[in-house]
């Protein structure tokens, strides 16, 4: 009982020294504080449309964080999140620009999302790669090949994979309606990505807390010197984490191709991955905490959409929220002596 | 400058590093500070150089006591120490790295300064050479030259000769001679007797934190500081010390040279037999660990071959075992449990469907480990840490590796340890170990190399030694004879 409360403790203070930090700043822009978090918490789940909205930013954010967790576990940085879900969507669009009229549907899903997966994993792999063989630090590895991902996707969408006559910034021609993945009704959520985000979440829960393979990635994770003597093939294990990481973004970029734009748009990541970091940071490579983590960020960032509505607020205050709970609870932990991650 | 000390003490938790130190440092001498790993030579240059505060006692310049507070403020009053590494900012040339500790530097002023001393002591620098384009030797030799311009009267160097070239020691030993003709005083750490005897007018030895030979002028006999260094000789009873057997090997290096960073080792040949306890004799960095890293096989030989029961020795044989000393840093997975470190290495430790857990416990028994299955290995204490270390030793292991295997644990947790390493050794294991601690060497090992100025010695029956003997080695007396 008592060491479960130290556990809390520490994310409990940084979770009030960060809405503290916040309420100042909203009365400092003259705002009324109470009506304020309000907003951003129940903002997202006033009607079904909004929690439908919340959701579509839940499982991507979901998938990314559950990835996100296994690299932490591994002793990895995996900054390359972001890249990882636009190269995701690029090997889905090309899978699915195969499609003809007639064709089975749920063949091109299951093949789109697999190209997704395979392409994340190897744009993962790269940089774990460049880090095991080349020393080169996975966190300047994995945002340098951010940038190229954009810039492939920015080729594609403006050259080869135009639409006919106008190239834009707002996409590909986008997929023909029979490859729309279905949606609630009434809503744009479909409820593939979600159940796919819980599967995720199970199987990488499982592999990490309850295999002997993610037993070792913790163990090279932790110290690899000490794994290694004790006979761990930690490059492998390494690998195999970052490429696993790699597979739930480029999921997550398959599905946001499939499921939300219905054409590759240059910017598929829209800042999914970071978010996606800022919850692996926070619950570090405890699998257990993610979903509630997630859940949180994606309610109080769907629910910020809704303040400058009733209260003429800037939507930015959720990320000042997120990054301050972030930055306290890794503060609390420095203070306690505690390693990052 | 004249620098005395009265009643020095300073401890870290309960471990006493310096006790009762009272010495005073004549200037225009070099002084020689002499001791074994851990005998408390650095805290106490820390000490002087205002890197650690004492907990009690006075430092007195020109008969005034100060407080140095930081090292900045000991440079201010003249005392500066040029570290074991250099410590620099590497793309930035000599000139900016002497320039930016300064509190009103005028460049054309130091320049002229670098360009004097470098002269003066030899040194071949010059004010516009980038730090990452030196060596080490250069580096300090910087380093040195700072410590002049700032005002230094005292000079600290900590084991300056590790990592340098023979032509940087000599031309070293050459500018500190002529530092301490202008009336300045340095202070000399190290081990290595031979440097004493060539280099300093004194020499002071500390032992476990205590001084115990203070500003003997030199010359001294290589004995007379031995004896100093390591205290009065026990004579062991040589029972039960096994004969050294010639049937085939468990290690053979045939002409084998290693190496790392800093440090060669050899050629040399060697076989060692097995069933065996083999403890590795020599003053602190003579090599004894990149030996006992290319045994493991983390390491390969720059030439020549390690074999392994006749194989060539290749990356991580699950028969060598390895227990580096930093047990936390690469020994064991501080988060993780005592299970769970079973489970990690399930393929070597449990049978076919035993439970880790059960493994675990009967572990703890058998080692008298105070910890539970599932406690993070971080919370035991060092000697149930390194009784852990010893228990996740699969029995198949034929090789043991051990770097202070009782290092800073009680008498009783060390018998206890030598008493699993026996039973292993008479179950055919070989196990070779280093230790700071020459009664140690003697009282288990059924033979000791010795390591000395980049050579090993054949394998000596243990039989065949006396402390004495064994002292007379590791400084060098007498190695020639015994060399492999």
């Amino acid at each position: 009982m008592k060491t479960q409360f130290v556990a809390l403790r520490t994310p409990i203070i940084a979770m009030v020294v960060a809405l503290t930090i916040t309420a100042v700043l909203l009365l400092l822009a003259g705002a009324d504080v109470f009506a304020a978090f309000g907003v951003l918490l129940t903002g997202a789940l006033t009607t079904p449309s909004r929690i439908a909205d919340m959701l579509m930013l839940l499982a991507p954010l979901l998938l990314c964080a559950v990835g996100l967790t296994m690299s932490f576990a591994a002793g990895q940085y995996n900054l390359g999140i972001e890249g990882q879900i636009t190269v995701g969507g690029v090997a889905a669009m090309w899978f699915l620009r195969g499609y003809q009229d007639g064709a089975p549907v749920i063949l091109y899903w299951i093949g789109a999302v697999l190209c997704g997966m395979l392409m994340g994993a190897l744009w993962a792999l790269l940089v774990a790669l460049l880090k095991r063989y080349m020393r080169v630090s996975e966190i300047f590895a994995g945002l340098g090949f951010n940038f190229v991902a954009l810039g492939l996707a920015l080729y594609l969408v403006f050259g080869p994979w135009k639409r006919p006559g106008v190239a834009s910034m707002s996409g590909t021609e986008p997929l023909a309606d029979a490859l729309w993945l279905p949606t609630v009704t009434g809503t744009r959520l479909t409820l593939v990505t979600p159940i796919l985000a819980i599967m995720m979440l199970a199987i990488v829960w499982r592999l990490i807390r309850h295999t002997h393979w993610g037993l070792q990635v913790r163990a090279c994770g932790l110290s690899a010197l000490a794994s290694v003597r004790m006979g761990v093939p930690a490059t492998r294990r390494t690998l195999e984490a970052m490429a696993l990481c790699g597979a739930c973004a480029g999921m997550a970029g398959a599905l946001q191709v499939i499921g939300v734009y219905h054409a590759l748009v240059p910017n598929v990541a829209s800042g999914i991955g970071l978010m996606g970091l800022l919850v692996a940071l926070l619950v570090r490579a405890d699998i257990r905490w993610v979903a509630a983590v997630a859940l949180f960020f994606a309610v109080i960032t769907s629910g910020s959409i809704q303040l400058p509505l009733t209260l003429s607020i800037d939507s930015s205050i959720s990320g000042v929220l997120q990054g301050l709970i972030v930055l306290a609870i890794i503060v609390a932990r420095a203070r306690r002596g505690e390693e990052a991650a | 400058m004249h620098v005395s000390i009265q009643q020095l003490n300073k401890s870290f938790g309960p471990v006493s590093a310096n006790q009762n130190i009272t010495i005073a440092f004549a200037a225009g001498q070099i002084h020689g500070i002499l001791g074994e790993n851990g005998a408390g030579k650095s805290t106490l240059m820390k000490l002087l150089s205002g890197v650690y505060k004492p907990d009690s006692g006075q430092i007195f310049i020109n008969g005034n006591a100060v407080t140095l507070g930081t090292p900045r403020l000991a440079v201010q009053i003249g005392i500066g120490m040029v570290g074991q590494d250099p410590l620099d900012v590497p793309v930035f040339s000599v000139l900016e790295n002497i320039a930016c500790g300064m509190q009103m530097p005028n460049d054309a002023d130091i320049r002229q300064q670098i360009i004097h001393w470098s002269t003066t002591l030899g040194f071949p620098l010059s004010p516009d050479q980038r730090m990452r384009d030196l060596t080490v030797g250069q580096r300090q030799q910087v380093e040195i030259v700072r410590l002049l311009i700032a005002g230094s009267h005292v000079l600290i160097l900590d084991e300056p000769t590790t990592g340098i070239t023979a032509a940087q020691v000599e031309a070293l030993f050459t500018a500190l001679k002529t530092i301490v003709t202008t009336g300045k005083t340095v202070l000399f750490v190290t081990h290595k007797l031979d440097e004493i005897a060539v280099l300093c007018d004194t020499v002071t030895v500390l032992r476990a934190g205590q001084i115990v030979g203070t500003q003997m002028a030199m010359p001294i006999s290589k004995e007379t500081m031995l004896t100093a260094m390591f205290g009065e000789f026990l004579n062991h009873p040589n029972a039960g010390a096994k004969s050294i057997p010639t049937d085939a090997p468990r290690w053979q290096l045939k002409d084998t040279m290693l190496h790392d960073a800093t440090f060669v080792l050899g050629p040399f040949n060697l076989s060692l037999p097995k069933g065996m306890i083999i403890g590795l004799a020599g003053l602190e960095g003579s090599g004894q660990r990149i030996f006992m890293q290319h045994l493991a096989g983390t390491f390969y030989p720059d030439r020549g071959q390690v074999h392994f029961n006749g194989q060539p020795l290749t990356r991580a044989n699950p028969l060598v075992a390895w227990l580096p000393a930093d047990r936390l840093h690469e020994g064991i997975i501080g988060a993780m449990s005592l299970s769970e470190h079973v489970l990690l290495m399930r393929d070597s430790l449990l049978a076919a469907n035993q439970n880790a857990t059960e493994k675990a416990a009967q572990l703890i028994a058998d080692y008298a480990i105070k910890a539970t299955p599932d406690m993070p290995l971080q919370q035991l204490s060092g000697g149930n840490q390194q009784r852990a270390m010893l228990a996740l030793i699969p029995e198949s292991a034929q090789g043991i590796l051990l770097e202070h295997p009782t290092r800073g644990l009680d008498t009783v947790s060390a018998m206890a340890i030598w008493q699993r390493l026996q039973v292993r050794r008479d179950n055919g294991a070989t196990v070779l170990f280093f230790s700071a601690d020459l009664s140690e060497v003697m009282q288990y090992s059924d033979a000791v190399l010795v390591f000395f100025g980049g050579q090993v010695s054949r394998l000596l029956a243990r039989d065949t030694l006396s402390e004495e003997v064994l002292a007379a080695l590791i400084g060098g007396v007498g190695f020639a004879e015994v060399s492999a």
